[in-house]
């Protein structure tokens, strides 16, 4: 299934990119499972996924744990912890 | 209620005249976050911003009688005292309107997907994420505002 992921702040930074779409393998329907996809293709990408609790994701606009669903055509982006305000 | 994501700077005098007339309203509480010090940038996650300030403004209406109430957040380049976040509430009381407002800041600073980048002297820099902020929100879960 496709989903749309989006990287920003740090993250966006250090893999060099914003946005992609990606094909997941079958299998692969949470966001860990997404994390860990990532991660597996090394170089920038383990880095940034291999600390567990400095990113956090959301699935469709809203905040996700790492257990959370993802189905096709979702949109999920991962970032560091915010600070606004 | 309003809420802006926005690159301008707002006027917070009259943000809070423009807050509605409503005669039972006596009193209203406001929040103005200004930039410290140094320069920087704001990056934010255009659609979950607004989203999430939403999330955060109705989860004060229901916790505290809120009459109305205004949330405004810049991103962009600001500069030490530049205004970057404002948060106005109006109640019949003092209490809810400060309580309410409190909430709304404390929950923002948690939840609604900014990032702020500085830009130091010694080159740019990702600040991090405070654990007292996540204290100042995680306060909120124990008490009871009724």
């Amino acid at each position: 299934m496709k989903v749309k992921i989006l990287f920003f702040a740090a993250l966006r930074e250090q893999l060099g990119r914003s946005q992609e779409e990606i094909e997941l393998p079958a299998g692969t329907d949470t966001v860990d499972g997404l994390r860990n996809h990532l991660r597996a293709r090394g170089g920038a990408y383990e880095k940034v996924f291999a600390g567990k609790s400095l990113v956090r994701a959301a699935v469709n606009q809203e905040m996700a744990q790492a257990g959370a669903r993802i189905k096709a055509g979702d949109e999920v982006a991962f970032f560091p912890p915010v600070t606004g305000g | 209620m309003k809420i802006a994501v926005q690159r301008d700077d707002f006027d917070v005098g009259a943000e809070i005249k423009s807050i509605s007339k409503n005669s039972r309203i006596g009193a209203i509480a406001s929040f103005v976050g200004v930039v410290r010090e140094v320069a920087m940038t704001l990056e934010h996650y255009p659609g979950m911003t607004e989203k999430s300030l939403e999330k955060i403004t109705r989860e004060a209406l229901s916790r505290w009688q809120v009459m109305d109430c205004t949330v405004i957040h810049r991103f962009g380049e600001l500069q030490p005292g530049d205004q970057i976040v404002m948060v106005a509430v109006a109640s019949a009381h003092r209490g809810d309107a400060f309580a309410a407002c409190e909430f709304i800041m404390d929950y923002l600073k948690t939840r609604a997907p900014f990032w702020k980048k500085e830009a130091t002297t010694e080159g740019e820099r990702w600040v991090e994420a405070r654990t007292d902020d996540d204290d100042a929100a995680a306060r909120w879960e124990l008490q009871n505002p009724a």
